[in-house]
């Protein structure tokens, strides 16, 4: 066993984490206070290969792994969770399904520019009627003379109305089987098809510097080749690039789980009660040295499973694992950030109230605590199915 | 053109600095070493001139260091230098600013170069010596403080930063600029120069291949001792300015500061 990082991995650490204390978390309150979506860094992200970093260079990437993309989103998340959710949602989400399932002819089109950080992508799943039932997808597409006819709507979708957005790929239902049961595929719809509209964006408790939109289509059409990957194989299909998803929640998770430490620990040194730093009492410390602990064994879980992803094997059970455990510490560690301050930890001018507000979605994006548990009970064979 | 940037590694400059009482040298080992910050400008300097003609010019990192250091010029060739070349030798450890400057012109000479261009001064010992020794031991023009810097042709001019405004200096290639902070805005290295990085070479050179004389290096072949090393006192209180009138208070501040010549 080794946990050594290639010289590769921590120059890409390294690099993240100057680009984020330089120009990500100097802005990061006044963009969450603003709701303001960070164009210009977005776009910087973008020229430094950021946005594409797992992908091969012939798509535009930078050819980087999954250890070195859960790293970098640490460090981005480190500084701002909203800024760490666009990257991740871009990469994991937005991109990751034209190079896993796209044809040579999809990846050139579509995944080039979003790797190289020209556009932003989004993926829309989840619907209103359809959140962790994520299979009573409503959303129709119908094939008629070429093109798919798409109506329905989905919400909750990071990235999709930024001035950069390429466009959504979305599961929609393009037809029943003989016993009545949905056929899911996922097709591919670029900004600016007509009868496609996006909502203003949704007004929220955290990740508010991101973009996050109801999506709605009225006979939006495009064409037939825009079907991503085989039709009736969508549901399959987003079961795994949410596996995959799962890594970068997770380590958006332990980013922001480390800042909740590093507020907290400088706070808890440098405030006196009493006639002594706080942070030399044990009801203090113990709080530190909890949040130490499990941030400790977050991060070591999610670069497992990234690194088993890495290795080609399967990754599914270690990458819900890590997601479920982050997402649980980024919320104790906030808690415990917040009751660290004290009074000033409920005022807006110190950071750890953002993280507070942060830390939630967490538990909720990306599989929610319960579902993570329901896969992971279902892979450790407790359902008794095996799989569906 | 062949550019070489001369670069150091130094303590990262927000970790605290640790002194040896023994060796009375800094403990380089217990903090995490990092490209000198001042050392950058002059990286970002070189590559912008090799992105105006990149055909006919090439950015070469030179550096003395132990092996670690690799990894700093391993981020310099991220940012987009072409190639590095280290000398590395158990040897030069405890060498002082003169025997630096006197192994930096054996490696210079030895690689060969049109234009050397250095930061002012490492952020550790701040000496800011070595880029002046450097160029006299080379038998080179020395422009020192370039806020500004143009090659044309043959020569190289710089906009030298002085208390007053700037000079326009001018010196035939070969010649060595130091560069000041704020000459430019260091690029960051881009997810391809990180992992193209390792596709570029990083020669490693000893003290025999570049032709030294080991009686003019390390602790025995420096002229300077460190005798003794002491705490920097705490800093003097500050002076408060009290006024009813605000106009009165800031009037006083402008004084102070020009007074200081901070203005």
């Amino acid at each position: 066993m080794n946990f050594d990082l290639t010289s590769e991995q921590q120059a890409i650490a390294k690099l993240c984490r100057e680009f984020a204390e330089g120009e990500i978390a100097p802005h990061a309150a006044e963009w969450d206070a603003r709701a303001e979506f960070p164009l210009a860094t977005i776009r910087k992200m973008g020229e430094l290969g950021l946005l594409g970093l797992p992908f091969p260079e012939k798509y535009g990437g930078a050819g980087a792994d999954t250890v070195s993309y859960a790293l970098a989103v640490m460090e981005i998340g480190r500084a701002d969770a909203s800024v760490g959710i666009t990257m991740a949602a871009h990469v994991s989400l937005g991109s990751q399904p034209f190079f896993q399932f796209g044809t040579e002819e999809q990846k050139q089109r579509f995944l080039v520019p979003a790797a190289r950080g020209e556009q932003l992508w989004a993926f829309g799943l989840t619907e209103p009627q359809a959140g962790s039932d994520a299979g009573a997808t409503r959303t129709t597409a119908i094939l008629r003379d070429g093109r798919w006819i798409i109506n329905g709507s989905k919400c909750f979708i990071t990235n999709a109305g930024t001035p950069m957005t390429g466009g959504v790929t979305i599961t929609a239902v393009t037809g029943r089987s003989s016993d009545g049961k949905a056929e899911i595929s996922n097709i591919i719809v670029p900004q600016d098809t007509p009868g496609y509209r996006r909502s203003e964006p949704y007004k929220k408790m955290g990740w508010r510097a991101s973009d996050t939109r109801e999506l709605s289509f009225d006979g939006a059409e495009v064409p037939e080749e825009n079907l991503l990957g085989r039709r009736g194989k969508g549901f399959r299909q987003f079961l795994e690039i949410l596996d995959g998803g799962r890594i970068s929640v997770g380590a958006l998770s332990v980013g922001l789980a480390q800042a909740c430490y590093d507020a907290a620990s400088r706070y808890a040194k440098e405030r006196y009660q009493f006639g002594h730093p706080i942070a030399s009492f044990q009801a203090v410390q113990f709080q530190l040295v909890d949040m130490a602990v499990e941030i400790e064994l977050a991060r070591t879980a999610v670069l497992k499973a990234a690194w088993l992803k890495d290795q080609g094997r399967d990754f599914a059970t270690a990458a819900a694992m890590a997601k479920l455990f982050s997402g649980e510490v980024s919320r104790r560690a906030a808690n415990a950030a917040v009751q660290i301050h004290g009074g000033y930890g409920f005022m807006d001018e110190y950071p750890v109230s953002r993280y507070w507000r942060d830390c939630k979605i967490n538990e909720i994006g990306e599989g929610t605590n319960e579902i993570q548990r329901m896969v992971i009970a279902r892979q450790l064979g407790l359902t008794g199915e095996h799989g569906s | 053109m062949k550019i070489v940037v001369t670069v150091k590694h130094v303590p990262d400059t927000n970790a605290e600095k640790v002194l040896d009482p023994q060796t009375k040298r800094l403990n380089r080992s217990a903090v995490e070493n990092v490209l000198n910050p001042f050392d950058e400008y002059a990286i970002e300097e070189a590559l912008r001139l090799r992105d105006a003609s990149p055909d006919t010019t090439r950015v070469t990192i030179a550096s003395i260091a132990p092996r670690s250091g690799l990894e700093i010029l391993r981020k310099a060739l991220a940012m987009g230098a072409d190639d590095a070349v280290l000398l590395s030798d158990d040897a030069i450890a405890g060498s002082d600013t003169m025997a630096t400057a006197y192994l930096l012109a054996l490696l210079l000479r030895h690689i060969g170069c049109d234009l050397v261009l250095s930061g002012t001064q490492s952020t550790d010992a701040l000496n800011g010596i070595v880029p002046a020794a450097l160029a006299e031991l080379l038998g080179v023009p020395c422009l020192t403080f370039a806020k500004k810097l143009m090659v044309e042709g043959n020569s190289v001019e710089i906009q030298r930063e002085t208390e007053d405004g700037y000079a326009r200096v001018r010196a035939p290639m070969p010649a060595l600029v130091s560069v000041t902070k704020g000459i430019n805005e260091p690029r960051y290295p881009t997810l391809k120069g990180i992992m193209g990085a390792k596709k570029k070479e990083i020669r490693t050179l000893s003290l025999t291949d570049i032709g030294a004389d080991p009686t003019r290096v390390g602790a025995a072949g420096s002229k300077t001792v460190v005798e003794s090393f002491a705490a920097a006192g705490a800093r003097a209180k500050g002076t408060v300015i009290t006024a009813t009138d605000p106009r009165e208070g800031a009037r006083r501040i402008f004084d102070f500061l020009i007074e200081r010549k901070a203005l």
